[in-house]
């Protein structure tokens, strides 16, 4: 079995080069080493101008995403020897611009993000003598799935719609909208919903699926979209029938 | 909107590169090109219900009308288009069914039911409408 596996990974260095371009490293291939390693190696030990983003190592911060052989995928979560005999292609997230190597520019995704409010809105705030407010087991059932997710894109990376419009709002950012949605705690469904049930909202989503496919916390985004969409029509019929009601 | 990549690069300012989605990005993973012709799929329902209303046409403007529809349908055109249909319709049905849990959340006595169930019930009404328009075409006629 081979112990070293050849890593080909993407370099950009816009002081030098109007492109991308590929460069190979030879690096070890223990069984416990994941991509994150072997570019931690490189820039240990074989070239220290490669950049690229990590912070954790565990599945948590959401930084390491990169696309490995076409796939998005947490750098810190999978195996080199997954990959042997190799060679292993290393490549920023598609579908968002090149700042440098592996580093991509994600502006557009925390706009987004803060757009859809992803906190729980209030009419109005209990005062704290009123004491917390409680939630069952139940209740907290209905939107922990959607709570998991770490921001780290890859879902964003895997949506050929966001590829083709960057004005989609996007899996995360909508699946994160609905775990606010969800949460007993939280008014804000409609401020949510007079966003998102626009063109570049949850109508935007053909439903691929493939964000739900690549999440590596499992948070379903393509669901999430579509139970929206469910509430989104059902809102609107609802409004169509009894136009006098108060949402 | 950011129109970085127009400038020249300094440490300040540097030059984005954005990468081009190629028009054949359908092609590049399996689950895009199943999802593509999924949507193709819609153009062959769309047809089949344009068929179908020109079959029940046919048959409310007496037997005359339904002779001339048949002898049409069984163009081998006809029989080529009809069977591609088919194929589609089964896949859009099948892509369609699997699909349905995650837009479908059904909680049954406080408990979310799992997918597979709701998978299951699906394929379930599928066969229960086909034996029962089955039922229909085969028992009247025979």
């Amino acid at each position: 079995m081979a112990d070293t596996i050849t890593m080909q990974v993407t370099r950009y260095r816009p002081e030098e080069e109007a492109e991308p371009t590929v460069q190979e490293y030879e690096v070890p291939c223990p069984r416990d080493w994941v991509v994150l390693d072997g570019l931690n190696y490189v820039k240990d030990r074989l070239d220290g101008t490669l950049s690229y983003r990590w912070s954790c190592r565990m599945g948590i911060c959401g930084s390491c995403g990169m696309t490995v052989n076409g796939e998005p995928k947490l750098t810190c979560a999978t195996f080199l020897a997954d990959y042997r005999p190799g060679p292993i292609r290393v490549e920023p997230l598609h579908n968002f611009p090149i700042i440098r190597d592996l580093v991509i520019e994600m502006g557009d995704f925390m706009r987004k993000l803060v757009r859809v409010k992803p906190w729980i809105v209030r009419d109005a705030e209990k005062p704290l003598a009123a004491g917390e407010y409680l939630q069952t087991p139940q209740e907290l059932d209905e939107y922990q799935q959607y709570s998991m997710c770490i921001n780290c894109m890859l879902c964003y990376a895997a949506c050929p719609i966001y590829g083709l419009d960057p004005k989609f709002i996007g899996p995360a950012a909508i699946a994160l909208a609905q775990r606010y949605n969800l949460d007993s705690r939280d008014e804000g469904g409609q401020e949510r919903l007079a966003l998102l049930s626009e063109h570049e909202g949850i109508w935007g989503c053909t439903f691929v699926g493939e964000c739900t496919v690549v999440c590596p916390k499992h948070v379903d985004p393509a669901g999430a979209i579509q139970r929206y969409k469910l509430t989104a029509a059902m809102d609107s019929v609802r409004s169509f029938i009894l136009p006098r009601s108060a949402p | 909107m950011n129109d970085e990549s127009s400038h020249t690069y300094t440490p300040y300012h540097p030059r984005w590169f954005r990468p081009h989605v190629s028009t054949y990005w359908w092609l590049s993973r399996r689950a895009y090109l199943a999802f593509i012709l999924r949507e193709l799929s819609s153009i062959f329902v769309a047809w089949f219900v344009v068929y179908l209303l020109l079959l029940i046409r046919a048959a409310s403007r007496g037997e005359g009308a339904y002779q001339q529809f048949l002898t049409w349908s069984a163009h081998p055109a006809m029989l080529l288009l009809n069977v591609i249909t088919l194929g589609f319709l089964v896949y859009h049905a099948i892509t369609w069914f699997n699909l349905a849990p995650q837009a479908m959340v059904v909680h049954v006595r406080g408990r979310r039911l799992p997918a597979r169930a709701i998978t299951a019930a699906n394929y379930a009404a599928w066969i229960v409408g086909s034996l029962a328009i089955g039922w229909l075409v085969l028992g009247a006629s025979g």
